[in-house]
């Protein structure tokens, strides 16, 4: 070691590690993303196949014929698209999905506010139980909820919530993902909003800011990054959401989301796998156009708070 | 026209729209809450009460407080402020956390109080036990790999050229945007399985084995290993939620440090051991954490690749199995409890984590 040093200023020997370094990196970077890529690959060119093709061969005998014609199909995507009440499912989708993205966001991000720059009573100790609600599981509550929908609340024979009607109904979904996405919101975004500089702050109350004009005006602006990605994470979460729809929802065909038609695919996969494949992929480019497009902003708001500390 | 007088058509003018606003909130409610409704109309409703909505709830309670005397508005505005996150959380995690233990304690009907007899049953019944060991092996083999593999592509993926990198790396995380009933339809895809004799084999996994010249392989039949077939959706599914938290944090190690190492005389190893990765250890403690809350509810790959059987169930699956399959509230509600008891250790090191954090600041 001591030898070689000598013999090599430190900077070249650096170079020529690295660039001895670069192939074994390379190429251990390449084995994983194609190990993580090859699944998502059979399902794309799966859903192009024929129905009996699907059914005889694997789909990586396509590559032996790619460039013929029957080869590929899109009667696949057709079928889905237009003959099993697939876009219904996608625009259910969305009624569940945005206001469910909307609402958590907006109440996390006052909250977030109070606990960072408002002073009051209990504030530390409700932050701590907040945090602590993110681990309750899902599972565990949708019970209590489906009976609060149906019949109301009660608590050791007293009503303390009365029947509301709700299941079946988007809002019933919105705010089920509403109170389950909060925990980790507040978190994130406290985070965030905790950590913009106090002097600001100081100014505007000086100037005779409310709280209120300070949030809207100073708080919402400077925190879009972390807004933006916790938004998408929220939306993928609740895009993909199996469970509480089929829950709080219903399986109806009317009401139904992309996740439940799927699985109703699922079901019956035996004559239906080529339909699947289609279904599947129309169901992942909305997330994964959502994702590639505000990729940026997502890594740089989420670390923003947890790296500091 | 007086300033006063201006200020009360201002005032009217303001509850007038308030009220419009409001009374469309509840006409945009009823109308979303008709299953029969166009569903274009229903999502741009949505979209409008969910922004609206919110918006009105805030500033309609903010204008109470400023109707307060002055010396309770400082006192009431903070409760403006976290209410209704407060109320959510309240309705919606506390309420059944309590609800679902009281549960727990009664019979399949929640009619009779039966004790402890829901936990001694799960924890006699053999296929429960199975299901706890299961749970259990998930919790620790898939953040272990999710967490490894994910720090590793990161530290690697950081070695390589911008685009190279960023390209690595959405491939990574592209299965992240793959909900689990998706990912599940990809991986019947390996895991797929035909007897000899049947036609030829549509999975990858057999494709490769009968390949080599093997017989082929019911993956998902072949118990314990089974379980871990399972995991590996999983571990892929998270490994890209570790990688990108990871990759960030690795790149808020300051240059200064590892040149300074570098030029001691350390390797790419070492400085990865003794530098970066202490610096990074909250981050990693962060996601790892995040992931066993996230593995240890995990219900629908299970659900749908093998729906518990074969000796693949895993608790979230039997609990809700028990409570919506067999109709048993008192043993998925002990299902449920068993869950969250688990966590509880989890739970400390998350609020542990965010006191040493105060502290800092």
């Amino acid at each position: 070691m001591t030898a070689e040093a000598v013999v090599l200023p430190r900077r070249r020997r650096g170079l020529i590690r690295r660039s001895l370094d670069r192939w074994p990196v390379k190429l251990a970077v390449a084995i994983i993303a194609v190990i993580w890529l090859v699944p998502t690959i059979g399902l794309f060119l799966t859903s192009f196949r024929p129905e009996p093709d699907i059914q005889s061969t694997g789909w990586w005998t396509v590559l032996g014929h790619l460039w013929k014609p029957s080869t590929w199909t899109f009667h696949n995507y057709s079928v889905v698209l237009f003959k099993q009440g697939f876009s219904n499912a996608f625009l259910n989708t969305l009624a569940v999905t945005i206001p469910a993205t909307v609402i958590p966001i907006s109440v996390a991000a006052f909250a977030a506010y109070a606990f960072a720059w408002m002073k009051f009573r209990g504030r530390q100790v409700l932050f701590v139980v907040v945090v602590g609600l993110m681990v309750i599981p899902l599972q565990m509550a949708l019970i209590p909820i489906l009976r609060l929908y149906t019949s109301g609340g009660h608590l050791f024979g007293i009503t303390i919530i009365p029947n509301m009607n709700l299941n079946g109904t988007f809002p019933a979904v919105w705010l089920a993902h509403t109170g389950f996405g909060l925990p980790l919101a507040i978190y994130l975004l406290r985070n965030y909003i905790g950590g913009l500089p106090s002097s600001l702050f100081e100014s505007a109350r000086i100037d005779g800011a409310t709280h209120f004009q300070i949030f809207t005006k100073l708080v919402v602006p400077l925190s879009v990054p972390v807004l933006a990605s916790f938004a998408i994470f929220q939306f993928l979460w609740v895009w993909n959401d199996y469970l509480i729809a089929l829950i709080f929802l219903g399986a109806e065909p009317r009401v139904q989301v992309i996740t439940q038609a799927i699985a109703l695919l699922v079901g019956d996969r035996g004559e239906q796998f080529h339909l699947l494949t289609a279904a599947a992929f129309v169901s992942m480019v909305l997330p994964i156009t959502v994702f590639f497009s505000l990729q940026r902003f997502f890594v740089r708001g989420l670390t923003a708070g947890s790296v500091k500390g | 026209m007086s300033p006063a007088t201006r200020l009360w058509l201002v005032r009217a003018a303001w509850i007038g729209s308030t009220i419009a606003t409001g009374a469309a909130v509840v006409w945009s409610a009823g109308f979303i809450t008709d299953p029969e409704a166009n569903r274009g109309l229903v999502v741009i409703a949505a979209i409008a009460l969910g922004v609206v909505g919110v918006a009105l709830l805030f500033k309609g309670m903010d204008f109470l407080v400023d109707r307060l005397p002055a010396r309770y508005q400082e006192a009431v505005r903070p409760w403006v402020f976290v209410g209704p996150a407060v109320f959510i959380l309240g309705i919606y995690l506390v309420y059944p956390a309590i609800n679902t233990t009281v549960l727990s304690f009664k019979g399949r009907n929640s009619q009779e109080w039966v004790g402890l007899q829901n936990f001694t049953d799960i924890f006699t019944d053999h296929d429960s036990l199975i299901s706890l060991r299961n749970s259990l092996l998930w919790v620790i083999i898939v953040p272990l790999f999710a967490v490894g593999i994910g720090l590793a592509f990161a530290t690697l993926a950081d070695k390589l050229g911008r685009r190279a990198e960023a390209t690595a790396k959405s491939i990574i995380f592209m299965p992240m945007a793959i909900s689990m009933v998706g990912a599940a339809i990809v991986w019947l895809f390996v895991y797929s399985f035909r007897p000899p004799g049947f036609g030829s084999q549509i999975g990858v996994l057999n494709g490769l084995w009968t390949g080599l010249g093997n017989n082929p392989v019911a993956w998902l039949l072949q118990e314990p290993w089974n379980n871990l077939y399972l995991m590996i959706i999983l571990i892929w599914l998270e490994t890209g939620f570790a990688m990108v938290i990871l990759s960030a944090a690795i790149k808020a190690v300051p240059e200064e440090i590892i040149e300074a190492a570098r030029i001691d005389g350390a390797n790419d190893w070492q400085i990865f051991w003794r530098v970066t990765f202490p610096t990074i250890a909250s981050t990693v403690v962060v996601v790892a954490t995040t992931i066993v809350i996230t593995v240890w509810k995990v219900f629908d790959i299970v659900f749908v690749m093998t729906g518990g059987n074969f000796g693949t169930s895993v608790v979230a699956q039997r609990m809700v199995t028990e409570f919506f399959t067999f109709r048993n509230a008192g043993h998925g509600a002990a299902f449920a409890v068993i869950l969250f008891v688990a966590v509880i250790p989890v739970m400390a090191i998350n609020v542990r984590q965010f006191r040493i954090q105060e502290e800092r600041r």
